[in-house]
């Protein structure tokens, strides 16, 4: 890529932030983002509550692999190409469960939640210590690691240590693994459905607090209509960039959170459980902790696809592009697993009214990619972007695009060239 | 009682007099049609006054099983009567931008069966194919509908209708955002 026009031009002096449209529909860009990104990056592969006991599993497609993780009998989790190492065939046909094998059923060859050959139909017929090379085995995927409960793998074997990788983002991943003290768990049902747009529309989308007012108006009117549901709580906050790409919008808002923050539609009983769970939180974390995890939302993106929007329900979404103007999109919901029935019913209904296909708002978002990818079609004629609001600020606001900058300044970096360790670490703005 | 049933033994060829003495196979299939047709002339309004005031909406996410709980498994839609109410109030607006300009769809809805009856509830299962067509594209969801049915001054009415997808994902669609 590195001789071709600039896909990002970045004009400090005059505070413009500007991206080519280009690098939404060439198919070129798409090569290297998997070449140079998907390749290279950890990435999220599942979460540590979806496995319990050994055996559990679940297969999923990462950056267009088959991928399959499983917890071994000693309750490690792995991560294997779900591929049979005889001839190709997918190992595991299933989407999760539990199994301690897993018999490629072309063959017949047997492999263990270990990723260790167990049998082979015809064994006589290999040479004598086939088994013993380990030539028979799963191939694991060359990084797992996982951080608060988060699990992510890499097909880059030099890729730096996790810890180094998520930077700043670790003290909020930190932060929602905090709300629960006998661990957060993926609830069961996940969201999968597709986009057609460049998958970095959704990136930009999924922490811009820019566009609520006009693509979220029939939500918000929603809110105001169903009684109670609103406070009187103010959209204000701050994006911060968090190295390595990795951002955040940290905001108030006036929707209710099962951790927690009231609204009048929750009643008397429900009040009394949101103040002990707070009362709970300031034992454990001091006050301001407390409120900062109560009362604020947080939009965060782990570079390069990982969004974990902590609002009026957690979600956890990862997306890839099938296509420079399609995508496929994993959603699933988050919650502390000792909270009562009462909460987790609302906390589902908080997220469906506001999230995924079939919400209030999401629908909304889909259509504003689907537009924006539309209207790349005049990309020659019509060929940057522009996402400079709020440059040049010494703190921007959750409705500037300082977050969107984070993300595209380190997405440059690896498409134009290797990005050295120093840049990594340089941030857009002096966070406080 | 709950609109999922799951048939694991049939016994018997059920028989459209199975349930004469409540309800007729005929007057079932004439309101599912009244309401295929009020969908697909948006007539949203019109179409909420075929659900009782209780009335429910569900549409589970794909990989759930069919009795899961929308209070403990994350589903696509899980209306309550305020949330229906509401969808529809949003659907009918322009800023809500998904449908505004507004799709075509077409609901194509076959095999019914009356699985139950009794003085109180008609249960019912149809299967349905919904197209939606918009700016190119024609997507298709497909899956099978259980109705909770009450009979109210002598009409059929809506209590509870639960959308199970035949699809693997919501996908290419990315979205349930037409009434199914
Ligand atoms: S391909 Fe799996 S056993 Fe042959
Ligand atoms: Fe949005």
């Amino acid at each position: 890529m590195g001789n071709e026009a600039k896909l990002v031009d970045i004009d400090e002096k005059n505070l413009r932030f500007r991206v080519a449209r280009e690098a939404f529909v060439s198919g070129n860009v798409l090569a290297s983002e998997y070449e140079q990104i998907f390749n290279k990056c950890w990435l999220y592969v599942g979460h540590a509550s979806e496995f319990k006991k050994p055996g559990d599993f679940v297969t999923r497609t990462i950056a267009r692999r088959n991928i399959l993780v499983t917890m071994g009998t000693d309750k490690k989790i792995n991560a294997f190409f779900n591929t049979c190492p005889h001839r190709g065939a997918t190992v595991c046909r299933d989407r999760s469960g539990n199994s301690k094998n897993f018999q490629c059923f072309y063959h017949g060859w047997v492999f263990g939640c270990d990723g260790n050959l167990k049998s082979q139909p015809g064994k006589e017929s290999y040479g004598e210590g086939f088994a013993a090379s380990g030539a028979g085995n799963l191939v694991p995927v060359p990084k797992f690691d996982s951080y608060a409960g988060f699990c992510f793998i890499s097909f880059n074997p030099e890729v730096e240590p996790l810890p180094d990788y998520l930077a700043g983002a670790k003290e909020y991943l930190d932060l929602v693994s905090n709300y629960s003290e006998s661990g957060m768990g993926i609830s069961s049902g996940s969201q999968e459905y597709a986009i057609r747009a460049n998958w970095k529309l959704l990136v930009e989308n999924s922490v811009d607090g820019y566009h609520a007012v006009s693509t979220h108006a029939s939500y918000l009117d929603y809110l105001k209509n169903t009684n109670g549901s609103l406070s009187s709580t103010k959209l204000e906050g701050k994006s911060r960039d968090l190295g390595n790409g990795h951002a955040v919008l940290e905001y108030t808002a006036p929707w209710g959170r099962p951790i927690a923050s009231w609204i009048p539609l929750w009643g008397e009983k429900g009040k009394k459980e949101i103040e002990q769970i707070h009362a709970r939180l300031v034992e454990r974390f001091g006050e301001e902790m407390a409120d900062r995890m109560a009362h604020k939302n947080r939009n965060l993106l782990i570079f390069p696809n990982l969004v974990i929007n902590d609002i009026m329900a957690i979600t956890v979404r990862t997306f890839y592009p099938q296509s420079p103007d399609y995508m496929l999109v994993n959603g699933w919901s988050l919650a502390p697993n000792e909270e009562s029935e009462w909460a987790r019913k609302f906390r589902l209904s908080n997220f469906l009214e506001f999230l995924g296909p079939g919400g209030f708002a999401t629908p909304d978002d889909v259509e504003a990619l689907e537009s924006c990818q539309n209207g790349f079609n005049n990309y020659q004629s019509v060929p940057w972007s522009d996402i400079s609001k709020g440059m040049g600020k010494e703190s921007p606001s959750y409705d500037d695009e300082l977050q969107m900058r984070a993300f595209w300044s380190r997405w440059n970096q690896f498409i134009s060239g290797t990005p050295s360790p120093q840049a990594n670490q340089r941030r857009l703005t002096s966070v406080a | 009682m709950n609109a999922v049933a799951i048939e694991k033994t049939i016994s018997r060829i059920p028989q459209a007099t199975d349930f004469a003495e409540f309800v007729t196979r005929s007057e079932v299939e004439d309101l599912l049609y009244h309401e295929a047709e009020l969908l697909d002339t948006w007539q949203l309004n019109e179409w909420l006054t075929l659900f009782t005031e209780d009335g429910c909406y569900y549409v589970p996410s794909t990989d759930l099983p069919r009795d899961a709980s929308s209070d403990n498994s994350l589903f696509y839609i899980a209306d309550d009567p305020v949330r229906l109410h509401e969808r529809v109030v949003r659907l009918m607006k322009k800023t809500a931008h998904s449908e505004y300009p507004r799709s075509h769809t077409r609901h194509l809805v076959s095999n019914v069966r009356v699985l139950d009856a009794n003085a109180d509830e008609v249960k019912v299962a149809a299967a349905f194919v919904t197209y939606r067509i918009k700016f190119g594209s024609t997507d298709v969801y497909v899956g099978s509908t259980h109705y909770r049915l009450r009979r109210l001054h002598g009409q059929l009415r809506i209590v509870e209708k639960r959308c199970f997808l035949d699809l693997e994902s919501l996908r290419p669609h990315g979205r349930v955002s037409i009434l199914l």
